[in-house]
């Protein structure tokens, strides 16, 4: 049993999976066999690791020294138990839905697509099981190379455009200032590790740590932190499994996982409150949420309204970790696994209003709730609970962040939750009063449901939902053992 | 009993072995006397860098005459390195070579290309092994005059252009640099390397020594194609036949910074002219304007090879300012550099070289939709691309590190701020080729190539595989470029 | 300082400016190499003038002959001539070469050339 239960098996897993995929390419049910059987041993593998680190265990695998003195290392913590689970277990239902979405839409290469999956998740979990920085970083930029050619894969103009920006912004930020940020700490720490109260305490200047903040947050661009956040928006180009693997499963919960696991493993709360400077990062965050939330409002098509609802979401996390106090970063952690139960519902319903209606804007959608009552129920789920109606999921996580704004006295970041939550419920009720109480216009064309394994996986990720909600217990003990011992 | 005269069998191999390929008409047998040449001369580059690991520095008397009146051959560790890179390369380029030069040059020449290739083995690795000042003016002009016949042995009419304004730019240079070590032996009566050290620090008068330093970093900048001497650099390496643009931007740069780092380090360490005159800063800056201003034109380039030779210029000034440091962690940055940048880009030139056997001379218009074509060869263009970015994971990353390293250590948080927007430029130009090879349609005639014949395409994606290999399994070549720095700053005041 | 005592040396740096100045002013490929050849002479004239100490003979080991002049540097600029030659041959060959692909050995004519098909 502990031979299965080991941090590298979780790496090793999803690879072997590509280079299986990209063998049996020539045979398209065979080959979506072994995508499933991956997904399905992989979260078996993940599962196996946690009752060790409920346990209070953290367990460890050194991979290779990679510079002097620096090694590649994993160290399995409850943070990066919750999102290795979250990413795994997403991971099986994406699967499902992208079997029926490529094969209803007729998409192209699909081998291709598979193994870059496989490659992406492989790089996924390598960040949530990272015992250093530099660990982190190598599969941080992994990531962003396996998703690109998933983000590029209809390769028309218009695509690779978006994928310009798409990598620009994502290489530019951890080139630019990631790297910066990871090398300085290295100057200045000696170490690279990710250890309670972090590793800076006492090694330099209010200053530096202000400054070293700033590099680090917005050089996690995956987290979508304004103005580096034009890459969500145009990264809807993908085929709509993309989009979900994107803005639920690995890429963005990729950036607000490192972004949390920084402030907590590398600067420690106690460290960054001293620091007056390192106060804007709060404000900052907030204004993202409003401004993408806006944004969102505004926007008449599907998935980039979703898109920007991801951005503004993104930066709850990134909010409540700012605020530093105990409830409020365990808020944030709760948060990064309901958005995802949340957003991948959301996105495979919109996917599955492409496949069967054709339709992608949101003046589109009325009626829609009578010929798909399955995937616009799931839709309603999806968005209730992030609204943060109670007793969906999404209200926990927005409680805790209150109760953590309020136990910090930032009265900026309550009102920032509350005006957002409107906001939110602005942008997807009507969506959904429209789908279901509105009847539909002059009749386009007769469609019913998706395909069915699309329909499976957004019922399945919907019930998922619920699941949270009923049962938080797990997501709970991890996120609670985050700023303990 | 051998063992004793590796130092000079390591220069003689070649050397002998090039009058003999002339005798040797057939293409086949001048090939695998090369082969067999540059093989041997790996193997004791190895034999040697082993000595040199475990007894230290090696001093070799040629002919037996003592120093400092006789030539010495004298390896310590950062030659030895050096010794080993140049070899290493030049066996996996020999073996791609045969279909290559094959394929790009007339059978009746062929010969000659052995010849020319085996010459210039022999000079870049007897600049590397000798402690002599002249003596390595006389290896350089050696190895200078075999790369001018490869430059020269191009397909396309502008390579013998290409090779004439090297060759009057090489030439300015060498003389130079032989100017230089004249001045030295004007002031200190001596021409071995390291008995100019010890005795230049008792010498009084620092004008003669600037001179001396100013005429041999100008000479050695022309062939280090440092910038603005670095004209000379894109046609050559454009037009040059593939094997000998891969072998020559992956090893005859190196060994002229080689160059650089001994007389700077080594034979000036002791002398007081660096009071005068702000050599590092100098060097920063040109090394700065190299990797901006070069790295900005290869976005502009439709010639693939131009285009990576701008980024070869680029890549040198990482290398030049690792040196100018002058720390511990910025030299072994540059030295890690140097092995770094010549397995990337040997490899990139080695799979542009399958390119071109393919469909003439790689433009970006005709490596439209290459990656459905070749898809082995697009893949490790690819991999040589994202060492130059500086990916974790591939050698680039690792010269990278230590670069911002040394600049943070320094307090000079712009200069790793620069370091690292440079290699953004270089994303640039590197993801314009990813994108034409993989997402264009191939155009008309191209729709018919293939990848290259393996004994091509193996040795190039062996390199290839190497960029990934030694920016994960570090320990080898950063620990010995870290051996090489310490040895080096030893020497300075 | 008597500025006849070195004429040596001035006629070096004049050598080796007119040759550098060739190099760069004229644009026959062969007139280059002419200027390049006189740079190179600079260098001999360098090397071998210090090696003449007044008053003193060639190495000569016999009864009388007490100060020597420095044989050294001649044996160096032996060589260099030798790769002064070899350049100039290699250089020459390279012309002819270009003059067979272009038809002229005029840097601007062949630029032009080459801007054309381009």
């Amino acid at each position: 049993m502990s031979a299965l239960a080991s941090p590298q098996l979780a790496l090793a897993v999803p690879v072997v999976g590509a280079v299986l995929i990209a063998i049996t390419g020539r045979w398209p049910n065979l080959r979506e066999g072994v995508t499933l059987v991956t997904s399905a041993v992989l979260l078996t593998v993940v599962a196996s690791v946690l009752p060790d680190v409920l346990a209070g265990n953290r367990p460890e695998a050194t991979l290779l020294t990679m510079l002097p003195d620096l090694a590649l290392e994993l160290r399995v913590e409850p943070l990066g138990m919750l999102f290795a689970l979250v990413a795994s277990a997403l991971w099986i239902a994406n699967s499902i839905y992208s079997i029926g979405y490529m094969r209803a839409n007729q998409e192209q290469h699909q081998t291709r697509f598979y193994v870059c999956f496989a490659i992406a998740l492989a790089s996924t979990m390598g960040i949530a099981f990272a015992g250093n920085l530099l660990t982190l970083f190598l599969f941080y930029e992994a990531l962003t190379l396996s998703t690109y050619p998933l983000v590029t894969h209809h390769g028309t103009p218009e695509v690779k455009r978006a994928g310009r920006v798409y990598l620009g912004i994502l290489l530019g930020t951890s080139i630019g200032m990631l790297l910066l940020a990871i090398i300085w700490t290295w100057a200045l720490a000696g170490t690279l590790e990710f250890r309670h109260g972090g590793i800076l305490a006492g090694r330099a200047s209010e200053a530096a740590i202000a400054v070293l903040l700033a590099l680090y947050m917005f050089g996690i661009g995956k987290a979508a932190l304004m103005p580096f956040h034009r890459w969500l928006p145009a990264a809807m180009v993908a085929p709509t499994p993309v989009s979900a693997l994107l803005h639920a499963v690995a890429v963005v919960k990729a950036g607000v996982f490192s972004v949390v696991k920084v402030i907590v493993y590398v600067f420690g709360p106690d460290t960054l409150a001293t620091v007056g400077w390192a106060q804007w990062l709060p404000v900052v965050a907030g204004f993202t949420i409003i401004a993408a939330s806006i944004v969102a409002l505004r926007s008449d098509n599907l998935k980039r309204r979703l898109a920007y609802s991801t951005v503004s979401q993104l930066s709850y996390v990134v909010m409540a970790a700012a605020l530093l106090t105990p409830v409020s970063i365990a808020a944030a952690a709760l948060h990064i696994a309901v958005h995802a139960f949340s957003k991948i519902t959301l996105f495979f319903a919109a996917g599955a209003i492409y496949t069967a209606a054709h339709k992608t804007e949101v003046s589109e959608l009325h009626g829609i709730g009578r010929r798909m009552p399955v995937t616009m129920t799931a839709f309603a789920i999806g968005a209730l609970s992030l609204i943060g109606i109670p007793p969906m999921a999404g209200f926990l996580s927005k409680w805790y962040m209150m109760i953590g704004a309020f136990d910090a006295r930032h009265l900026f970041a309550v009102v920032v939750l509350a005006v957002s939550t409107l906001l939110n419920a602005a942008y997807f009720l009507p969506i959904i009063h429209a789908a279901f109480f509105r009847s539909e216009g002059p009749p386009v064309r007769d469609h019913g449901e998706a395909p069915l394994p699309m329909l499976i996986a957004t019922s399945a990720t919907a019930a998922a939902t619920i699941g949270l909600s009923i049962f938080p217990y797990l997501a709970l003990a991890l996120t609670g053992a985050l700023t303990q011992r | 009993m051998i063992a004793a005269h590796l130092p000079a069998l390591q220069v003689v191999l070649p050397l002998i072995a090039a009058p003999v390929c002339v005798l040797l008409r057939r293409p086949l047998a001048a090939w695998l006397l090369a082969l067999i040449a540059t093989w041997a001369s790996a193997a004791v580059a190895i034999a040697l860098l082993l000595q040199v690991l475990e007894g230290g520095t090696i001093s070799y008397m040629l002919g037996s005459w003592a120093a400092p009146w006789g030539i010495e051959y004298r390896v310590d560790i950062v030659n030895a390195f050096l010794l080993v890179l140049v070899s290493g390369i030049g066996s996996v380029v020999v073996l791609y070579a045969r279909a290559s030069v094959g394929y790009e040059i007339p059978v009746e020449r062929q010969y000659l290309f052995w010849t020319a290739y085996l010459l210039c083995l022999a000079g870049l690795l007897g600049i590397a092994i000798t402690g002599d000042g002249f003596n390595v003016f006389v290896f350089l002009e050696i190895s200078s005059l075999g790369t001018y016949i490869l430059i020269a042995l191009g397909r396309d009419r502008r390579a013998l252009v290409a090779s004439y304004q090297y060759l009057i730019m090489g030439t300015i240079g060498a003389t130079f640099i032989v100017i230089g070590v004249g001045l030295l032996y004007l002031l200190t009566g001596t021409l071995n390397l390291a008995d100019l050290s010890s005795r230049i620090g008792s010498v009084s008068h620092p004008r003669p020594q600037l001179a001396a330093l100013a005429f041999l970093t100008v000479g050695i900048s022309l062939k280090l194609a440092l910038f603005p001497l670095h004209l000379w650099l894109p046609n050559a390496y454009a037009y040059a036949p593939s094997a000998a643009a891969a072998f020559l931007s992956a090893t005859a740069t190196k060994v002229a910074v080689y160059l650089l780092l001994r007389f700077y380090f080594s034979v000036f360490g002791q002398s007081q002219v660096f009071a005068h005159l702000p050599l590092p800063e100098v060097l920063l800056v040109l090394s700065l304007a190299a990797m901006f201003v070069a790295s900005t034109v290869a976005v502009f380039q439709r010639d693939v090879k131009r285009m990576f030779a701008y980024s070869s210029v680029a890549q040198i000034g990482y290398i030049t300012l690792g040196a100018s440091f002058v720390s511990l962690t910025g030299l072994t940055g540059g030295i890690v550099h140097l092995f770094n940048h010549a397995v990337a880009k040997g490899a990139i030139f080695l799979l542009l070289g399958c390119v071109a056997l393919r469909m003439g001379q790689p433009t970006i218009e005709r490596m439209a939709g290459l990656g459905k074509r070749m898809p082995w060869t697009t893949a490790g263009l690819t991999i040589g691309g994202l060492s130059l970015i500086g990916v974790p994971g591939t050698v680039g990353f690792v010269s990278k590190w230590y670069l911002v390293l040394a600049a943070l250590e320094r307090g000079w948080w712009w200069l790793a701020i620069a370091v690292l927007i440079s290699s953004l430029i270089a994303v640039v130009y590197v993801w314009r080729l990813v994108e034409v090879c993989y997402f264009r349609d191939p155009s008309g005639h191209e729709d018919r190539v293939s990848e290259a014949p393996l004994s091509m395409l193996v040795p190039a994606l062996l390199l290839a595989a190497a960029c990934i290999f030694f920016g994960l399994y570090t320990s080898a070549t950063v620990g010995t470029a870290a051996q090489a720095a310490r040895s080096l700053l030893e020497n300075l005041r | 300082m008597n500025v006849f005592d070195y004429v040596n040396y001035w006629i070096a740096i004049l050598l080796l400016i007119v040759g550098i100045y060739i190099v760069i002013a004229r644009g026959n490929l062969v007139k280059k190499l002419v200027g390049l050849s006189i740079f190179q002479t600079s260098v001999y004239l360098i090397y071998i003038s210090p090696g003449k100490i007044i008053g003193a003979t060639a190495p000569i080991i016999a009864e009388g002959f007490e100060l020597y002049s420095n044989p050294l540097p001649h044996v160096l600029i032996l060589t260099a001539i030798v790769v002064g030659v070899a350049t100039l041959a290699l250089g020459l060959a390279i012309v002819v070469r270009i003059n067979e692909a272009y038809g002229t050995i005029e840097e601007d004519e062949i630029h032009a050339q080459d801007q054309d098909p381009e």
